[in-house]
């Protein structure tokens, strides 16, 4: 296949379907663009940083980069805030820069396609609305799950973050 | 350099492209020496050599240009051949207007050379610059040029938002000397996103392009003659030429050009005498296809002088990508080799001697190695400092005054990155320092002094840190005049407010005391831009003065950004790290030597002087249950003069720190300027020392907060 063809094929199947890592708040699931995540690691305890806010748990080294990790739980109220060999770091790739996020577990990697996404209706969520592209839907067996769908690089470019010097001018 | 002319023998249909980044390179080290030795040439007893060098860098420069069809330059080039030629041989004499000219020139050169390496698109108007270089080469004296207001065109862009340029017309405001600028746009950008503005002004190019790089950066700046005129400029220069507007075709400037004339390389070398010697080797090149213009100006060039061929092969000619890589993975060895340090340490040494001198070697070996890959990206001063002779002697000219420039420490090192940001800043305290420190020169007889004023240019390494100093001896701030500039702005400002507090009103924006506006500096737009530059690459200015006996400005700046000795100190269960230049001493106190002044602030007495204590826990903000009593221990740490009492629980040890920057995934700290990687793999961060200091000197209510 020349890689015009395969670029164009590429193209069309995510259109059609786009990959999402899942990963659980408390009782939530969220899922992200797997595109942005660059790795999952276990928990180690960062490096304080000082007038940071509670949900900012410092920087950690990870191969010599210097990588603040957020607590989405903390930041988020949901679950329960506590570290053990179990609790997940999402390392992610947004506008260029390396951020961790410390989420309760990580489930799945899953395929949607786009009649599997619904709007999500206008509410007040701990979650600024903006953040959530969407509700996703997926079987599983008998059951159904209901997936939020962040938009994980505007969130965690957000002024109310904090991670990200805002440009005044 | 062998390796490309054979290559080129072989190829036939040959691709001239890649050769123009070597020539660039080497026209751009043949125009620094050119330049430097007009300024340094004796005008009444100019030696052959010198004239023969000077002679030389014309025809190199030609001879590539040609190669390449860059019309301008071979035609202008080819004008100051003619004239150089006639001076080598003594046909005519030197002058100072002829150096005037012939530095004007180099200008000019580089301004096209940089249009065709695409850095600008600025056109070059050679036309008068020609006729000038024309009238000297036939023996006439130039009439001083009258330098009349000139129309130019200028393209502001590609802007996010059109208000940006509109600071241009303050500019134009505030200087009425500048000339005026209308906005051709009605303040609205292109698609583009550029704004247009028709400037009507005396001043040149260049000083302009200076002037609005404080708004909008340089890059985004376009200055076209008025109307836009790229077009006829090329005719206007060619016809100018006489005898050869027979050949001026369309299209073909460069090809005609070289036809015409035959540059010396191509069809008639007899008629340059400095190429017939390298006669053979020019005329085989030029059978082959015209290969190489690097090549053939070396080749057909005997005379060149012998201590730069050593230098060509003493060097090596290495892109800053890959020394900074160099340095990252430097960077990671040193905290590889640190860990495994760390992790020898509970071996038993009678057992383990082999390892433990392995260890050993390998730390002082990955220091070496440090040492030495740092070294790479260090370069003299003389980079910049080099340009001011140049910058004075112009100033001179234009203010009629008369300076002598000293220069010191010129080989003290500091890293690239450093030196290509503290041009601008150096070169505007020069310029100020010139303008408003020296007087004239009946001035400074009439004050007792000699005619020539003196600016010194230091610099010298203190600790971990370059301190360059710009030095006048001119006639020094007036108290009195900057007070009343202040009370004019609407400052607040006191009559009994001490010297260095009067001295720092020079930092606020807009501020200046120039009697009036010349077109060198006192637009006042100045000091608080060069204060806020220092800043951002980490440093910091100071200014002294004393009425009558001159200036002194003093700019520190961190040798490097990248590596620092560190003091690595316990607070609590953490480890920070303080750079070793800002540390003083260290002591261990009673918790009886802290006394406090108003109930709050809290001071110790050291060698007969209370010194702000501050507690890093409280800094830092430990949590309480980490906290471990009363700290015993006091380092002394000092920036920008002052000095502040930190506690600490331990002092853990010395150690070589990479530097990391904790703004590129994160954002900047208050009161931490940087992190690093300790030996077990955590993270320190560093602690601004400067930050700190301010910090213990403001009121101890609003401090935790503005920390």
């Amino acid at each position: 296949m020349s890689a015009i063809t395969s670029i164009e094929t590429r193209a069309v199947a995510t259109a059609a379907a786009q990959e999402y890592l899942t990963f659980k708040l408390g009782a939530e699931e969220y899922g992200i663009d797997i595109l942005k995540v660059q790795e999952i690691r276990g928990y180690e305890s960062p490096t304080r940083i000082a007038n940071a806010p509670p949900f900012i748990k410092g920087v950690v080294n990870l191969r010599g980069v210097i990588v603040p990790i957020v607590d989405l739980r903390l930041k988020f109220n949901l679950g329960d805030a506590s570290y053990d060999s179990f609790t997940v770091v999402i390392i992610l790739n947004v506008i260029g820069r390396v951020v961790g996020a410390v989420v309760d577990s990580v489930s799945d990697v899953l395929e949607l396609a786009a009649d599997q996404i619904r709007p999500a209706p206008e509410f007040n969520s701990m979650l600024d609305a903006s953040y959530i592209m969407g509700l996703g839907t997926v079987k599983s067996g008998d059951s159904e799950r209901m997936l939020i769908l962040a938009d994980i690089e505007r969130l965690m470019t957000s002024a109310d973050m904090g991670l990200v010097e805002q440009r005044s001018h | 350099m062998g390796e490309m002319s054979s290559q080129g023998l072989h190829q036939a249909d040959f691709d001239l492209t890649q050769f123009y980044a070597v020539f660039f390179e080497e026209a751009a080290e043949n125009l620094a020496s050119y330049e430097s030795m007009l300024l340094e040439i004796d005008v009444a007893d100019a030696s052959d050599d010198e004239l023969n060098a000077i002679f030389r860098v014309a025809h190199s420069i030609k001879g590539g240009a040609a190669t390449f069809s860059f019309a301008d330059v071979t035609e202008l080039t080819h004008q100051l051949e003619t004239l150089l030629d006639r001076v080598r041989k003594h046909e005519l004499r030197l002058t100072r207007p002829m150096i005037d000219v012939l530095i004007e020139s180099g200008d000019v050169l580089k301004a096209q050379l940089a249009r065709y390496q695409g850095s600008t698109n600025e056109t070059q108007d050679t036309t008068d610059l020609v006729v000038r270089i024309k009238k000297l080469a036939a023996g006439e004296e130039l009439v001083a040029a009258v330098s009349g207001q000139r129309q130019l065109r200028v393209l502001i862009g590609p802007l996010a938002n059109g208000a940006a340029a509109d600071s241009l017309a303050e500019l134009f405001r505030d200087i009425p000397s500048l000339g005026a600028l209308e906005a051709l746009d009605g303040g609205q950008l292109s698609a583009e996103g550029m704004r247009t503005f028709k400037v009507t002004t005396p001043s040149p190019d260049s000083e302009l392009t200076e002037l609005f790089s404080f708004h909008v950066s340089r890059e985004q700046i376009q200055i076209t003659p008025f109307p836009p005129a790229a077009q006829t400029e090329v005719i206007d220069v060619r016809t100018d030429v006489g005898g050869r507007s027979n050949n001026a075709e369309s299209q073909t400037v460069g090809a005609s050009a070289m036809e015409g004339e035959g540059f010396g390389f191509f069809v008639d070398l007899n008629t340059l005498p400095a190429a017939r010697a390298g006669n053979a080797a020019a005329a085989q090149a030029a059978g082959d296809g015209g290969a190489n213009g690097g090549v053939r100006g070396k080749k057909s060039d005997p005379n060149k002088p012998e201590k730069f061929a050593n230098i060509e092969s003493s060097t090596l000619r290495v892109s800053v990508e890959k020394v900074d890589q160099l340095i990252n993975l430097v960077g990671e060895l040193v905290i590889t080799q640190a860990m495994l340090t760390q992790q020898v340490k509970p071996f038993d040494p009678v057992q383990h001697q082999a390892l433990l001198t392995a260890v050993n070697d390998l730390e002082r070996n990955t220091r070496h190695l440090q040492e030495s890959v740092m070294s790479i990206r260090m370069i003299p001063m003389s980079f910049v400092f080099n340009r001011f002779p140049r910058v004075i002697r112009d100033l001179c000219t234009k203010l009629n005054k008369e300076i002598d420039l000293k220069m010191v420490g010129e080989a003290t090192e500091l890293d690239k990155g450093l030196i290509e940001k503290i041009v601008d800043p150096l070169t505007h305290l020069v310029r100020n320092s010139a303008d408003h420190g020296i007087e004239s020169p009946v001035k400074r007889l009439a004050a007792g002094k000699s005619a020539n004023g003196t600016i010194t240019l230091s610099a010298a390494h203190q600790g971990g840190s370059i301190v360059i100093e710009v030095r006048d001896d001119g006639a020094g701030l007036s108290r009195e005049r900057l007070l009343a500039k202040a009370h004019e702005r609407g400052l607040s400002v006191r009559d009994d407010m001490t010297d260095p507090e009067v001295w720092a009103l020079i930092w606020e924006p807009g501020f200046s005391t120039a009697d009036k506006l010349t077109d060198v500096s006192g637009r006042g737009v100045g000091m608080d831009v060069v204060r806020r530059n220092i800043a951002s690459l980490g440093g910091t200015v100071e200014l002294d003065s004393a009425e009558g006996y001159g200036t002194r400005v003093i700019v520190r700046l961190p040798l490097t950004l990248a590596i620092m000795d560190g003091m690595s100190i316990g607070v609590g269960s953490e480890i920070y790290i303080l750079p070793l230049g800002s540390v003083v001493e260290s002591l261990q106190i009673k918790a009886n030597d802290i006394r406090t002044v108003t109930g709050a602030e809290r001071v110790v007495k050291v060698r007969d002087e209370y010194l702000p204590v501050v507690a890093l826990a409280d800094v830092f903000q430990v949590p309480a249950a980490e906290r471990r009593g009363v700290a015993e221990i006091m380092v002394i740490i000092e920036a920008e003069g002052q000095r502040v009492a930190a506690l600490v629980d331990e002092l853990v040890g010395q150690q070589q720190v990479v530097v990391k920057n904790l703004e590129s995934n994160y954002r900047r700290v208050p009161g931490v300027s940087g992190a690093t990687i300790l030996g077990d793999g955590r993270v320190a961060l560093i602690i601004d020392v400067s930050g700190l200091v301010k910090r213990s000197s403001l009121k101890p209510g609003l401090s935790t907060k503005e920390m």
